[in-house]
């Protein structure tokens, strides 16, 4: 299917600082593509882009096709969460989301229609100053969502959400995919990403260090770490080691293993009788991995990647 | 990992909605009626315009009996009638600086902008949701003032007028007039500095302290330059009386009119030029 969302050489500065670098991409309906980089790589302001609250330095990005500003009913194709409030704190939740709702002649029962949807019946009333972090993010899908729009980008969402408002915000965007919208949402945690993304795209300092499926990334960025403990990981430990395959004692009875899977070292063990207390692919170890490939602003070339022109 | 059955699904909506300059006016007039900083303000708007003239009226006609000749001489009628719209200025015109700023200092402006990316039916809508709410609601209470003071005053034949005396009926629907366009011109302003404390500064300035420092000046230049002062112009929309000084009440408003105009087109300028 076509693209919805195309940047090409999007580049935006703040005085002498170059918050978004040269950053070409495409955002593709039907699944959930996630966009991942530490805080203050420019994600926030690649979405201010996208929608035209602030004009890029250099580059271009269109919306189906358009930009976002020649669309006669902008809020019908994107529906927005911006990481910064974007709430009249005086106002009530209803009132907030009537008065956007008149932008576009959308009636009043959409309003009560997507207040229910996000849970906010009791407080819609009230003043959205009061609201909590996570009542600010439900009014905020709300705002989003309100047009029924075909393509939903969501600036960190889960952010301020209790853990059954992040499961909430998961089931959502996969539901709204799996509708054959477009979504795209930004996180900094690799971890929310692994679980609600189908893609990713990675940006550090402003500049896209990967482009590929989740669990290409996944694969690639973990660098099939294991982790192993065993009363015999030092014996273990010398029949894993190969041309390709590092051990590293990290400390009595527990190794990593770089090179090989999990089922590779258990048939190891089990071939040579040795018991195994732990046998765990370092999931954890991907927020390291993500943050040093993001940290050093290099290319990232591991296999299975897609080449990177964009980057110098 | 959710499961199926959990999944939200987000009901379809009719797409046949599209962005048009009267339906950001419909939803401005929601953004304006829903806060409760316009309520209080154009609440004192009106209690300011109608309290001042009863209150100076009562003063005057009780002290009447004591004042000299040269002190009698000094009171007019529609200047206590329109005491209040002195006043009131201010409440309007922190009012018109906020209906953009608040919009700025929360955020709002982000959304407001992301559902009318071209911006400019914004700042359009709102200075006619605004300059329309304020002219109904500040109609009827200078109307109140005329007449209330008027009737306190009815036992002084030196200070009794009446609406259909010459100038007198624009003077008082003047102060409607002016209470308006003075928010108009802080809305502009308020667009262009797009923070509450600067804009009311700015407004506060060019309507309170530029005047009193023309005064500095040698009285020739003074006389020349002060009537051409937005202040001064505007506030000829409800004067009765015109020295050699100022401008005739039409050419007055018509100039100030000229102000609010030229602070929305810089504001317009700006508000498609700036990142928001």
């Amino acid at each position: 299917m076509a693209p919805v969302i195309e940047a090409r050489g999007l580049t935006k500065d703040y005085g002498d600082k170059r918050a978004v670098d040269g950053l070409t991409f495409s955002v593709r309906p039907g699944v959930v593509t996630g966009f991942l980089g530490p805080n203050g790589s420019g994600k926030s302001t690649t979405m201010r882009l996208i929608l035209e609250l602030d004009a890029p330095t250099a580059g271009d990005v269109t919306v189906n096709g358009k930009h976002y500003r020649d669309h006669v009913a902008p809020l019908h194709e994107v529906g927005a969460l911006l990481e910064a409030r974007s709430v009249h704190t005086g106002r009530s939740a209803y009132n907030h989301l009537l008065a956007l709702a008149r932008t576009h002649g959308i009636p009043r029962r959409r309003v009560d229609e997507l207040i229910d949807l996000v849970g906010l019946g009791d407080v819609a009333r009230k003043r959205a100053g009061k609201f909590s972090l996570g009542m600010g993010q439900r009014l905020g899908i709300a705002a989003a969502l309100l047009g029924d729009p075909s393509t939903v980008m969501l600036d960190e969402p889960v952010n301020g959400l209790d853990p059954e408002g992040i499961h909430w915000m998961r089931s959502l965007l996969k539901g709204l995919a799996a509708e054959g919208r477009t979504v795209f949402v930004s996180s900094h945690l690799m971890s929310e990403m692994s679980l609600t993304a189908d893609h990713l795209i990675v940006i550090g300092r402003g500049r896209k260090i990967a482009d590929t499926s989740t669990s290409e990334f996944l694969k690639a960025a973990s660098g099939n770490v294991v982790r192993v403990r065993s009363p015999q990981a030092t014996e273990l430990g010398r029949f894993l080691v190969g041309p390709n395959v590092t051990v590293e004692a990290v400390e009595p009875g527990y190794l990593e293993v770089h090179g090989l899977t999990a089922a590779q070292i258990g048939d190891v063990a089990a071939a040579k009788g040795f018991a195994l207390h732990e046998l765990t692919p370092q999931q954890a170890s991907l927020e390291e991995a993500f943050m040093d490939l993001t940290r050093d602003d290099i290319e990232f070339k591991a296999a299975g990647l897609e080449p990177e022109e964009a980057v110098a | 990992m959710s499961t199926l059955a959990s999944i939200q699904r987000l009901p379809r909506a009719a797409h046949n909605g599209r962005v048009t300059q009267a339906r950001v006016v419909f939803s401005e007039w929601t953004k304006l009626h829903s806060l409760r900083s316009t309520r209080w303000s154009l609440f004192a708007a009106v209690l300011l315009t109608i309290a001042f003239p009863v209150i100076f009226a009562a003063v005057t006609s009780s002290h009447w009996g004591t004042m000299s000749p040269h002190e009698r001489a000094d009171r007019h009628p529609l200047d206590i009638a329109l005491a209040g719209v002195n006043v009131a200025q201010l409440a309007t015109a922190v009012l018109g600086v906020l209906v953009t700023t608040g919009e700025y200092s929360t955020g709002m402006i982000r959304a407001s902008f992301t559902a009318v990316p071209k911006r400019l039916p914004v700042l359009w809508a709102k200075t006619v949701v605004f300059g329309v709410v304020s002219f109904l609601l500040m109609l009827p209470p200078v109307l109140i003032a005329f007449f209330a003071s008027q009737a306190i005053l009815s036992r002084h034949n030196l200070l009794q007028t009446s609406f259909s005396h010459p100038g007198v009926a624009r003077s008082v629907i003047g102060g409607a007039v002016y209470l308006m366009l003075v928010g108009v011109f802080a809305l502009g302003i308020g667009a262009i500095v797009r923070n509450t404390a600067g804009g009311i500064a700015t407004f506060a300035a060019i309507f309170f302290v530029i005047p009193p420092l023309m005064n500095i000046l040698p009285t020739k230049w003074n006389n020349a330059i002060s009537q051409y002062l937005p202040s001064e112009a505007g506030r000829q929309i409800f004067s009765l009386t015109h020295d050699s000084h100022s401008l005739a009440p039409w050419p007055g408003g018509l100039l100030f009119l000229g102000y609010c105009a030229l602070t929305l087109a810089i504001a317009a300028v700006l508000l498609v030029r700036r990142d928001t």
